[in-house]
């Protein structure tokens, strides 16, 4: 009971919000190119489907690939630096100057190098700029990390720099570099949205050109649709990644006692 | 024989001084307890015998190698991704020992310390007691002439506590590896040791070294007699007395 009005609380809240939109849509007669009334947008999302799916796709495409090339690079670099500190100090600011900068800044300089007959790689290299840091930040602090004992323990017993490595730290880290791409996913949809909005032409047809296009033509309703499908999508793959999130920690620590309310094994 | 020495060793840190000047001679087989007021220098003096950091001053010797010589901490220290196999495994397997065979030996501790069905289990799984029990089996894995207790049972409860001395006793006498035990229960020390060193406040010196009467392992009568309570009457006055230096 507990759990359905938990699921159903959202649900309802978000239907009233409709209602009192919709109410207010036709009582004030907000013209549509201003506010478009829910019923309108829920037309345009029916109507622009096929058009909406296929711009989900190329985002949604771009997004993971830029994900999982933040992921390879940035443990890659993680790795890398866990190995030294001076290395890792190195870094250090210059991983940080590239957090700090808005990716909108950068996005006409990438560009450029991207070459503009080729404006999904620039799409896939801001979307990985932004997807970036997460990872990688998660992946040291999960690196450095280490139970100071158990540190000791690997120390008594000879381990050597590899063993270290591979047998400790890197099992170590391993949630919060879980926790690094849950973040990270989200971020890479809103890196492939804003670079498509700043690399914009006729040949990204990802959802941001579906906002753009819609806003020229003042279609207040597709542009909510777009904005619709765009958060949906978000939230389905955040869901995922918090999904994958869980498994991967159930697989990390074995299934907890403490979440399976108890384990036969306790004594 | 020796199989551990400290001599005259001083440990000093950038806030000032934490041990010495301390003397401890650890005979092959022998069980010392190490008792002292917070602070003194007792996980020092582990840290020392175990060779996991050099002394300030003063001399340490050690017969026993590093793969002879097994520690077990305060908490459990598993790593949580590893079952209590691979855990107590783990020695072995850094040592370069084949995983079938460090497997094989690490069930046959695992059987020993009375966890003989819990080898998949991680970490998460089992109580406090039984955690530090695979803690225990991991320590016995590699078979060590010297094993350093750092105040193994100080987060259990007296029923678990009471429980793992005696299983640790009985491991003693299967392997009569040379103990070495820091805690902060009298009675314990006296139960479980040949010997108590009494620690003075920090920077621990000696305040009383007292043998501890009674052929080991010991019963759970042995806790009844009058010669458990005269050496604990003993050492809680040479506990007092460190106190006060």
């Amino acid at each position: 009971m507990r759990r359905l009005i938990d699921l159903l609380a959202p649900v309802a809240l978000i239907a009233v919000l409709l209602g009192a939109w919709e109410t207010a849509c036709r009582a004030l007669q907000i013209p549509s190119y201003f506010l478009a009334p829910p019923s309108a947008i829920g037309a345009a999302l029916v109507a622009d489907a096929p058009g909406l799916l296929k711009a989900a796709g190329y985002t949604v495409s771009n997004a993971l690939m830029a994900l999982l090339l933040a992921s390879l690079l940035a443990q890659a670099l993680a790795l890398t630096v866990t190995l030294s500190r001076t290395l890792e100090r190195a870094v250090q600011p210059l991983t940080v100057i590239l957090q700090v900068t808005p990716v909108i800044a950068i996005a006409p300089l990438v560009n450029i190098w991207a070459g503009t007959d080729h404006p999904g790689r620039a799409i896939i290299a801001l979307a990985t700029i932004v997807a970036f840091f997460p990872i990688y930040s998660g992946a040291v602090t999960g690196l450095r990390a280490v139970d100071p004992d158990l540190m000791r323990l690997f120390d008594l017993y000879g381990a050597n720099r590899f063993q270290r490595l591979w047998r400790l730290r890197a099992p170590s880290a391993v949630p919060f570099v879980l926790e690094g791409h849950k973040v990270a996913a989200g971020l890479a949809i809103v890196g492939a949205v804003v670079a498509e909005f700043v690399a914009g032409s006729g040949k990204v047809q990802g959802l941001a050109w579906r906002i753009l296009d819609a806003g020229y033509r003042l279609q207040t309703a597709r542009m909510f649709a777009a904005l619709f499908v765009l958060g949906l999508m978000g939230a389905v793959l955040y869901a995922l990644l918090q999904w994958a999130e869980r498994a991967g920690l159930r697989w990390w620590r074995g299934r907890s006692g403490l979440a399976g309310g108890g384990s036969a094994l306790k004594s | 024989m020796s199989i551990a020495a400290l001599r005259e060793v001083g440990v000093d840190y950038p806030r000032g001084a934490a041990l010495g000047p301390f003397s401890l001679e650890v005979a092959a087989g022998e069980i010392v307890a190490l008792v002292g007021p917070s602070g003194c220098g007792k996980s020092t003096a582990m840290r020392l015998l175990a060779g996991l950091e050099p002394p300030t001053r003063g001399q340490v010797t050690r017969a026993a190698g590093r793969c002879e010589t097994a520690v077990v901490f305060q908490a459990p220290t598993l790593a949580p991704w590893l079952s209590a196999r691979a855990n107590a495994a783990l020695p072995l397997e850094l040592a370069g020992t084949a995983r079938s065979d460090a497997f094989r030996r690490a069930d046959a501790a695992l059987a020993r310390v009375g966890l003989a069905g819990a080898e998949a289990a991680r970490p998460a799984q089992l109580s406090g007691g039984m955690a530090m029990r695979v803690s225990l089996a991991r320590a016995l894995t590699t078979e060590p002439k010297l094993l350093l207790l750092d105040e193994p049972f100080a987060a259990l409860d007296e029923i678990t506590r009471r429980a793992l001395a005696d299983d640790v006793l009985r491991l003693w006498a299967d392997i009569r590896p040379a103990i070495v035990f820091v805690t902060h229960n009298v009675e314990e020390a006296v139960y479980m040791a040949s010997r108590v060193v009494v620690m003075t406040r920090g920077p621990g010196r000696t305040a009383g070294d007292i043998a501890v009467a009674g052929p080991l392992p010991r019963s759970p009568g042995f806790r009844t007699t009058e010669a458990f309570r005269a050496t604990v009457e003993t050492v809680s006055q040479a506990l007092a007395q460190g106190m006060a230096a």
